[in-house]
């Protein structure tokens, strides 16, 4: 019997909300953070609508010099992080050696970027400022979080596109399984609204261009869906091996029993027919928990709202779980509300599964009106709902095929 | 603005630190928390706000303050 492992703290800054609580009421009445783009000019891209972080202001969070040297991304995720650490109630009740930080992000420090090559054109090389690599490179938001909250033990970063923090939670689950460490700050963050950002995944063709609704743009299963929309944040959960939280008396949020990761190795942006990677997935997230569909009574989707993903995500969970099992459970994407936060989006979503574990309410699909053919599952349209389950799935998929699901579990203090 | 005022004012900018550690005596990295890249990214502001290029010899020796308002007073700058 391998080691159990615990969410004792979570941290999400996002479009919508500032902290975990309050993205998590807002997600349960629906409320979407979609409108929009004011911290860059839209006016040229097909998509002018995003999830952004409202009225952020970094020196609300980190000292004037450390907020002039992190690029954006970075800054979530440590607000997130901070978050995540201070609700675990963890300082100074763990060696530090024996805390370890696994943070990813699909990008890194795009705005830095795109600053310092501007720099370099207009001005020279000789004008870059020296700062520029360790603001911009992809892991420094790991390595700026050790930093912050002391962590000595190990430190690395996932990047896996939009599935980055949640191949982020399944290592770290596993590392924590293997006793390498006895609590890791697991999450992602994602700062992408900068001119090549939205750029770039406009000339994709992947977002949604309804730009007259920015609210109802990201209606993930609808028939009128149209691509997604692109947001940022950061999103953060404190894990930890059972007995050291129950022995601090840590509060358990929910458990994270095991997860599933594959490769479509199919194509770098279309999901594989019929979700296949996704299916293998979410098999083996179940077969890893030592549970079988009948136990699942949520799965919180990677759910797009592109017309790709919705359609083969829905056929993957027909796979994986049995059609009378798919037709049964729960499903629900909250980028209807967030948007996607991209690195940051496995961790926000895992965070919203293990509440709506705890609480009993399960989030809704809060834009979707009418369900496109072939999306025929349970998405809990429009309104939350209360259910009380034991087990819940979070899945994420990157470009890349890249196919990671996370299995939770109530935690009921045994 | 004199040349006092916007050297302290480019070392408040770049170091968050406080005007009053910047006195003629501070050291950048003792008293100032400067690390070499805080202080590479100093001399930066220095060039880019006097318009003048530091080598990197002459850039070693500016330890102090003073040292900078020093060297850039006897530069016999315009601005």
């Amino acid at each position: 019997m391998h080691k159990r492992v615990v969410i004792t703290g979570a941290g999400v800054i996002g479009p919508i909300g500032k902290t975990a609580s309050e993205n998590w009421e807002n997600a349960k009445s629906g409320k979407s953070g979609i409108r929009r783009m004011t911290i860059v000019d839209p006016e040229n891209f097909t998509s002018q609508i995003a999830g952004e972080v409202k009225d952020f202001d970094p020196l609300d969070y980190l000292d004037r010099k450390i907020a002039k040297r992190t690029d954006r991304y970075t800054q979530f995720a440590m607000i997130a992080a901070r978050e995540a650490y201070n609700e675990s109630g963890i300082e100074n009740n763990i060696d530090p050696t024996r805390l370890g930080v696994i943070i990813g992000s699909g990008i890194g420090g795009i705005t830095t970027l795109e600053r310092e090559h501007k720099v370099a054109l207009e001005r020279g090389v000789s004008r870059i400022n020296p700062f520029f690599c360790p603001m911009m490179i992809s892991n420094i938001a790991a390595g700026r979080v050790g930093i912050d909250v002391g962590a000595k033990g190990l430190n690395l970063s996932t990047v896996t596109a939009c599935a980055s923090s949640g191949h982020a939670i399944a290592i770290a689950v596993d590392m924590i399984r293997l006793g390498r460490v006895d609590a890791i700050l697991a999450g992602g963050s994602e700062a992408p609204l900068t001119l090549t950002g939205v750029g770039g995944f406009c000339q994709l063709k992947a977002l949604s261009t309804r730009n007259d609704d920015p609210q109802t743009a990201s209606r993930p299963f609808d028939r009128d869906r149209d691509g997604f929309v692109l947001s940022e944040g950061g999103a953060v959960i404190m894990l930890e091996e059972l007995d050291h939280a129950v022995k601090r008396g840590a509060t358990i949020i929910a458990e994270v029993t095991g997860s599933g990761m594959t490769c479509d190795a199919f194509h770098i942006t279309a999901p594989a027919e019929n979700g296949e990677g996704s299916a293998r997935a979410m098999k083996l997230a179940m077969q890893d928990s030592g549970i079988e569909p009948e136990d699942i009574g949520y799965i919180n989707a990677h759910g797009t709202s592109t017309l790709l993903n919705d359609i083969n995500e829905t056929e993957a969970i027909k796979t994986a779980l049995g059609i009378k099992n798919a037709m049964r459970i729960a499903v629900s994407s909250t980028k209807s509300v967030t948007g996607h936060m991209l690195g940051a989006a496995g961790a926000v979503e895992a965070i919203f599964t293990a509440f709506a574990l705890r609480d009993g309410v399960l989030p809704p699909t809060a834009t979707l009106q009418n369900p496109d053919e072939g999306c025929d599952l349970d998405y809990i349209p429009g309104k939350a709902r209360k259910a009380d389950i034991m087990y819940a799935l979070s899945n994420s998929l990157g470009f890349g095929g890249h196919n990671v699901t996370i299995a939770l579990k109530k935690y009921s203090g045994e | 603005m004199s040349l006092e005022s916007r050297v302290t004012e480019i070392i408040i900018d770049k170091l968050g630190v406080k005007p009053e550690q910047v006195t003629v005596e501070a050291q950048f990295d003792t008293d100032l928390g400067a690390d070499s890249i805080d202080q590479y990214e100093l001399i930066m502001g220095f060039e880019d706000a006097f318009g003048l290029r530091i080598d990197e010899d002459e850039a070693t020796k500016l330890t102090t303050v003073g040292k900078v308002i020093e060297y850039l007073r006897a530069k016999d700058l315009d601005q």
